[in-house]
C-alpha cells in the first residue's frame, strides 16, 4: 500500500525523517540537581545553574548518560565510548545561558535501526542516524501580561534525548508507527515515560516530496508535534502544500514551520535566511564523556526484553498473528497484562482476542489505561478458562465480561450468581430436543426430506429454550443424531 | 610598634597566635588602610563591617584554639568572585546591583581557613585587559611611580586592584584570577608575588567566567611564603566544577626551604623576543646566575611553538568569552535597558550596548567571528591544534628540566596611553599565555628595578600540579633577589 499525493502532473512520493525529543526519566536535570517533576509551579524547580547565574558550572548527571546509552542499545545502535558536549549558541529569553548544551560532532550514540509495525501486518526498517543528549530550554509565556512575556525555567536544563532518523518514512502512517515504536522502546526500558501530552516526547518532522525515483526534494521542518494525530495531519497538509507549489512551477523554501492545530495548517516560523549560526564549539566547562566498554556491556546485558524480541516470542510461542503480537507488545503494560492473563487462562490465542478486541475496546471507550483496568489479568484469564472448558459459551462470556468490567467481580462468581453455566449435560439437552422434535413434526419432516438448512432453526430453538446456556457443539451433535431418526 | 599592615601573612599569623594583637585590631588597621588607599581606586566595594565581624569570629576561634591556616588574615577579593550578599560586578555595568545568593568555592575555602574580607577589588572589565583601564568603575592607579616623575602608571591587569592593594599594603593579600597572565603580569608591575596554579587546582565555581578552559584563581601576596600559605587555603577538588582535579593539596610552605640544589632550570630560547628591553634580558640573566649559585643546574630548552601562543590565545579566549557572556542579557539579573514596547531583540541590544565596555565588546565580536560557520576551522580549530602543540613543547621540555625561568613581562609598568592600543596591550601577555594554554602553574616573583625605579618580575613555570617545585624555586629566587623596595604610595 503505497502512499502517494495525487497531483495534476502525476503521483508524488512523500519523504519524511524525524527528530524525536524524549525527556529522560531522571530525578534531576542533565547538569544540575534541580528536580524534574511535571506540573510544578513556575520557576519552582530551578537551580542556580539552570538560571545561568554568573560563575555557575554544569556537571553531568550520570543517570542521564546511563539512560542515553541504554536507549541507544535498545535501538540496536553503536555506542560512542567518547562523546563531547558542545554549546549551541543563540539568544532567547527562555535560554538562560545564551547557549544550549548539546552534542554536535560527537554524539553518545550513532547508527542503528528500528523495525516499525504497519497495520497490514507488514514491517519496515527505519534507520536511526544518532541519539544525543541535550538540555531543554525554559518556556516563554506570552498571555499573562499585555506587553510583557513571562519566563518559566522549570524545564530549563531538563535532559532530552534527541533521536534522529534517516529519511526512511514514506507515509504519515509510517511516521506515526515510527514514533510509536520509539515510544514503545523507551517506555519498555524506562528511559522516558513517553508522555506526549505532557511534552515528555515530541517530534520534529522533516517533510519533502518528489516524483518516485527522483532525488530528494527540498525539505521543511515541522516543529514540536506532540500527538500522533496532529503529526499525521501536519504531514498530510504539508505534503499537499509542497505538491501544489511545485506543480504551480514554484520551489520549496527550506524553512522551519509550525503546525496550527486549530486550523490544521502549517505556517512558516523562520526561513533559512533567518537561520541562526549556532557557533557550535565543545563546552569548555565539561570534559568529554568517556565510557568503558565493560560498563556498556553491563547495561546491554541488563536491558529488559525489548518489544521486538517479545513480539517474535509471542508469534512463535503463542502462535499469534504478527499484528496481534505487535499490538500486545507495543506497551510493556499490555504485554505484562497479556502474559499474566495467559498464565491464568491457558489459551494464548483466545486470550489475545479477548485482550485486544474486548478489553482494549472497553478501556478506550471508558478512557482508561490498562493499569486502571477493573478486570485484572487473572480475572480475564479465568473467563478464558471458563470458555475453554465449556463452562460458558463465547456469547454468554461477553455478557459476563460486561459485568466484570463494571463491577470488577470475578468471572466465576458472576457465572455462579447468575446461573450462566453452559448446559453440557446431554440428558438435559436431549430432553429439550426431544420436546422440540415432538412439537414440530412439520419441520422435522422438511429436514428429513432434504432441507438441511433447517438445522439452524433447530439449533436456534434449542438455544432459546436453554436460555442460551446450552453448549452449541453438543446441541449440534445431538440434533443431527436425533433428526437423522 | 610596627604597623600591623606592614606584616606579611606569616608574620601576622605569628602575632595573632602569640596574642600580640587581635584579629579585630588587625582588621581595624586594615579598614583604615583601605580608606587611605582610595586614591588608587583599587576597591569597587569596601566591606569594613564585614571585616570586623569576621575578625571577631576569628578571635573567638583563636581563643578556642581552633585557628585555621589563614585565621584573621584580612584579604581583598577580586570582584570576579561571587560573594554572598555582597555586590559582585566583574567591573562591568551589566552586573549592576548584582548580589549573589552564593559564595564562590575559593572564597568559601578562604573563609573556612579563617581569612576575613576587606572588600571587593577592581579589575579590568570581565578580566579583559592588562592595565586595569577597562573597568566600569574607573582605572586603578599603580602605587609605584617612576623616579622623579609623577605620571600615574597602570598596575597591570586584569587583577590590577589586587596588585595595587597588595603593593600599597591596603590588604594583607588578595585573590586574583589568571586567564592569560592576569595574576602574574600585575604582580610583576607592582613588585608583588602572584601565582597561577595548575588548571583544575582551584575550583572555578562561583567565579564569573571569562574563558573557561584558561581561567584559574590564585593568590597575590607580598612574598612567596604568603603565596604558599594562601594557595593551600584556596585550592582543592570541587565536585561542582567538572574541570577541577581530584589530587591532594600539599602543605606548600613546608617545602619552601628545601632549596634548589640539583634542580634543573630550563631556559627557553624562544622567550628572547624581538625588541625586548636590555634591562629585562639582564634581569633574566641575573635570575639564571642566582639559581645557579643556589645549586641549580641550568638547561637550555626549546619551546618551538611559543610564537603561535599569543595569536592562539586571542582566538580561544574571546571565543569562549563570547559564549560565556551571552548570559548577560537583561532577562534575569543585572542591568536591563528596555523601553515600553521594545522587542526582545531591542532589549538585548540596548542592554548589552550599555552594559559592556569597548574591550568586552571587541572580544565578544572577535569570539563570535572565530566560531562562526565557515571560519571555525581556520581559527578556533587551528588555535586548539596550536594549543596541543604548545602543551607538547612543554612535555618535551620536562624531559630535561624541572621548572622554567623566563621574564614575567616585556616591560615595567607603563602609563595609560603608552602602548595601550588594543594590539600592543595584547603583547603584555606574551610570556604568560603559554602557561594558560598548557594549563601549567606559573609564578611571578619581584626580582629587581628598572632604570626608572619600577619593579620587574621573573616568571617560573612548572609541571602540572607541581606548584611545590615552582614555589620552592620562587623562594630561592626571592632570597637571592632580596627585593625590599616599596612603592611611593603606601596605604598602610
Amino acid at each position: 500500500m503505497t502512499y502517494m499525493i495525487k497531483g495534476n502532473t502525476g503521483d508524488w512520493e512523500v519523504v519524511m525523517g524525524l527528530e524525536i525529543h524524549a525527556q529522560v526519566s531522571s530525578n534531576a536535570k542533565l547538569f544540575s540537581g534541580a528536580a524534574t517533576t511535571f506540573g510544578a509551579d513556575p520557576n519552582e524547580q530551578v537551580s542556580l545553574v539552570d538560571a545561568a547565574m554568573p560563575g555557575m558550572l554544569p556537571v553531568v548527571n550520570k543517570e542521564c548518560v546511563r539512560q542515553g546509552v541504554r536507549t541507544g542499545l535498545a535501538m540496536g545502535c553503536e555506542i560512542n565510548l567518547k562523546s563531547v558536549f558542545a554549546r549551541k549558541n543563540y539568544f532567547y529569553a527562555d535560554l538562560p545561558q545564551g547557549y544550549q548544551i548539546s552534542q554536535f560532532e560527537e554524539p553518545i550514540v550513532k547508527r542503528g535501526k528500528v523495525t516499525i509495525d504497519l497495520e497490514d501486518g507488514s514491517t519496515k526498517e527505519i534507520g536511526v542516524e544518532r541519539l544525543h543528549l541535550e538540555q531543554d530550554a525554559g518556556k516563554s509565556i506570552h498571555d499573562q501580561h499585555p506587553t510583557q512575556s513571562y519566563i518559566d525555567l522549570n524545564r530549563s536544563g531538563v535532559c532530552l534525548m534527541e533521536i534522529v532518523s534517516d529519511p526512511d518514512m514514506r507515509s504519515p502512517e509510517e511516521a506515526a508507527a515510527y514514533v510509536s515504536k520509539i515510544r514503545s522502546i523507551v517506555r519498555c526500558i524506562g528511559s522516558c515515560d513517553g508522555n506526549m501530552a505532557e511534552g515528555s516526547m515530541r517530534a520534529d518532522v522533516n517533510v519533502s516530496v518528489r516524483k518516485p525515483g527522483d532525488e530528494y526534494g527540498t525539505r521543511c521542518e515541522i516543529k514540536n508535534l506532540n500527538s500522533l494525530r496532529f503529526m499525521k495531519q501536519a504531514i498530510e497538509f504539508e505534503a499537499k502544500r509542497q505538491v501544489q507549489i511545485l506543480e504551480e512551477g514554484g520551489s520549496i523554501d527550506q524553512e522551519t514551520r509550525l503546525f496550527d492545530t486549530a486550523k490544521g495548517i502549517t505556517r512558516s516560523m523562520r526561513s533559512k535566511e533567518d537561520a541562526h549560526d549556532y557557533r557550535y564549539f565543545p563546552d569548555p566547562d565539561l570534559l568529554p564523556v568517556i565510557l568503558e566498554q565493560a560498563w556498556v556491556d553491563e547495561l546491554a546485558a541488563d536491558l529488559p526484553e525489548l518489544p521486538d524480541v517479545k513480539k517474535n516470542r509471542f508469534i512463535s510461542d503463542f502462535g499469534l498473528p504478527a499484528y496481534d503480537a505487535g499490538v500486545l507488545t507495543a506497551e510493556t503494560e499490555n504485554s505484562a497484562y497479556y502474559e499474566q492473563a495467559v498464565d491464568a487462562g491457558g489459551d494464548p490465542k483466545l486470550t489475545a482476542n479477548w485482550v485486544i478486541s474486548e478489553l482494549f475496546g472497553r478501556l478506550n471507550k471508558a478512557d482508561m489505561s490498562i493499569t486502571d483496568s477493573p478486570v485484572t489479568p487473572e480475572n480475564l484469564g479465568q473467563l478464558v478458562g471458563l470458555i475453554k472448558d465449556d463452562t460458558i459459551s463465547g456469547k454468554i462470556a461477553k455478557d459476563v465480561f460486561d459485568d466484570m468490567f463494571s463491577t470488577g467481580k470475578m468471572a466465576k462468581d458472576i457465572v455462579e450468581e447468575k446461573g450462566l453455566k453452559q448446559i453440557t449435560d446431554t440428558g438435559a439437552i436431549e430432553a429439550i430436543i426431544d420436546d422440540l422434535i415432538a412439537n414440530n413434526p412439520g419441520q422435522v419432516e422438511q429436514y428429513r426430506g432434504g432441507n438441511e438448512k433447517l438445522i439452524g432453526w433447530f439449533v436456534g430453538q434449542t438455544m432459546k429454550a436453554s436460555q442460551g446456556k446450552a453448549n452449541p457443539g453438543v446441541v449440534n451433535k445431538i440434533l443431527k443424531e436425533k433428526l437423522a431418526g | 610598634m610596627t604597623k600591623l599592615t606592614g606584616l606579611t601573612i606569616a608574620q601576622a599569623r605569628e602575632g595573632l597566635k602569640n596574642k600580640e594583637f587581635s584579629a579585630v585590631e588587625l582588621a581595624t588597621e586594615y579598614n583604615a588602610a583601605v580608606e587611605a588607599a582610595r586614591p588608587l581606586n583599587a576597591f569597587i566595594t569596601e566591606t569594613p563591617e564585614k571585616a570586623l565581624e569576621m575578625a571577631k569570629a576569628s578571635d573567638d576561634r583563636i581563643a578556642k584554639g581552633e585557628a585555621g591556616i589563614m585565621e584573621g588574615i584580612p584579604l581583598g577579593i577580586k570582584d570576579l568572585f561571587c560573594t554572598e550578599d555582597v555586590l559582585t560586578t566583574a567591573a562591568s555595568h551589566i552586573l549592576d546591583g548584582f548580589k549573589p545568593q552564593y559564595e564562590s568555592t575559593v572564597t568559601t575555602n578562604l573563609w573556612k581557613s579563617g581569612a576575613t574580607m576587606l572588600g571587593k577589588l577592581n579589575l579590568d572589565q570581565f578580566a579583559m585587559g592588562s592595565a586595569n583601564i577597562t573597568s566600569f568603575y574607573g582605572d586603578v592607579i599603580n602605587p609605584w611611580k617612576r623616579e622623579g616623575d609623577n605620571t600615574d602608571l597602570v598596575p597591570g591587569g586584569s587583577s590590577g586592584g589586587s596588585s595595587a592593594a597588595v603593593a600599597a599594603h591596603a590588604v594583607a593579600a588578595a585573590t586574583g584570577t589568571d586567564t592569560g597572565g592576569s595574576i602574574r603580569q600585575p604582580a610583576a608591575l607592582t613588585g608583588t608575588v602572584g601565582i597561577k596554579p595548575t588548571y583544575g587546582r582551584c575550583s572555578r565555581w562561583g567565579i564569573v567566567a571569562f574563558a573557561s578552559s584558561l581561567d584559574q584563581a590564585g593568590p597575590m601576596t607580598r612574598d612567596v611564603r604568603d603565596a604558599s600559605i594562601m594557595l593551600e587555603a584556596m585550592a582543592g577538588y570541587d565536585p561542582k566544577d567538572a574541570t577541577s582535579v581530584n589530587v591532594p593539596v600539599p602543605n606548600y610552605e613546608a617545602s619552601l626551604e628545601n632549596g634548589v640544589k640539583g634542580l634543573r632550570i630550563g631556559i627557553p630560547k624562544e622567550y628572547r623576543v624581538d625588541g625586548m628591553p636590555a634591562e629585562i634580558e639582564k634581569l633574566w640573566q641575573q635570575g639564571i646566575e642566582w639559581l645557579k649559585a643556589a645549586g641549580a643546574e641550568i638547561v637550555d630548552v626549546s619551546l618551538p611553538h611559543t610564537k603561535y601562543a599569543l595569536p592562539a590565545y586571542y582566538i580561544v579566549a574571546p571565543a569562549e568569552a563570547s559564549s560565556n557572556l551571552s548570559r548577560y542579557d537583561g532577562v534575569r539579573y543585572g542591568l536591563r535597558v528596555c523601553d515600553e514596547g521594545d522587542s526582545l531583540d531591542d532589549m538585548y541590544e540596548k542592554t548589552r550596548a550599555a552594559g559592556f565596555g569597548d574591550e568586552v565588546k571587541r572580544r565578544v565580536m572577535i569570539g563570535a567571528y572565530v566560531l562562526s560557520a565557515g571560519y571555525y576551522d581556520a581559527y578556533y580549530l587551528k588555535a586548539q591544534k596550536v594549543r596541543t602543540r604548545i602543551a607538547e613543547d612543554f612535555n618535551n621540555a620536562w624531559k630535561s628540566c624541572d621548572v622554567l625561568l623566563t621574564p614575567s613581562t616585556p616591560s615595567a609598568a607603563f602609563a595609560k596611553g603608552e602602548n595601550s592600543d588594543p594590539l600592543s596591550m595584547y603583547l603584555n601577555d606574551v610570556f604568560t599565555v603559554t602557561a594558560n594554554l598548557a594549563g601549567l602553574p606559573g609564578i611571578s616573583v619581584p626580582a629587581g628595578l628598572d632604570s626608572n625605579g619600577l619593579p620587574l618580575g621573573l616568571q617560573l613555570v612548572g609541571k602540572p600540579f607541581d606548584e611545590e617545585t615552582v614555589l620552592r624555586t620562587a623562594f630561592a629566587l626571592e632570597q637571592a633577589a632580596g627585593f625590599e623596595a616599596k612603592p611611593q604610595f603606601m596605604a598602610g
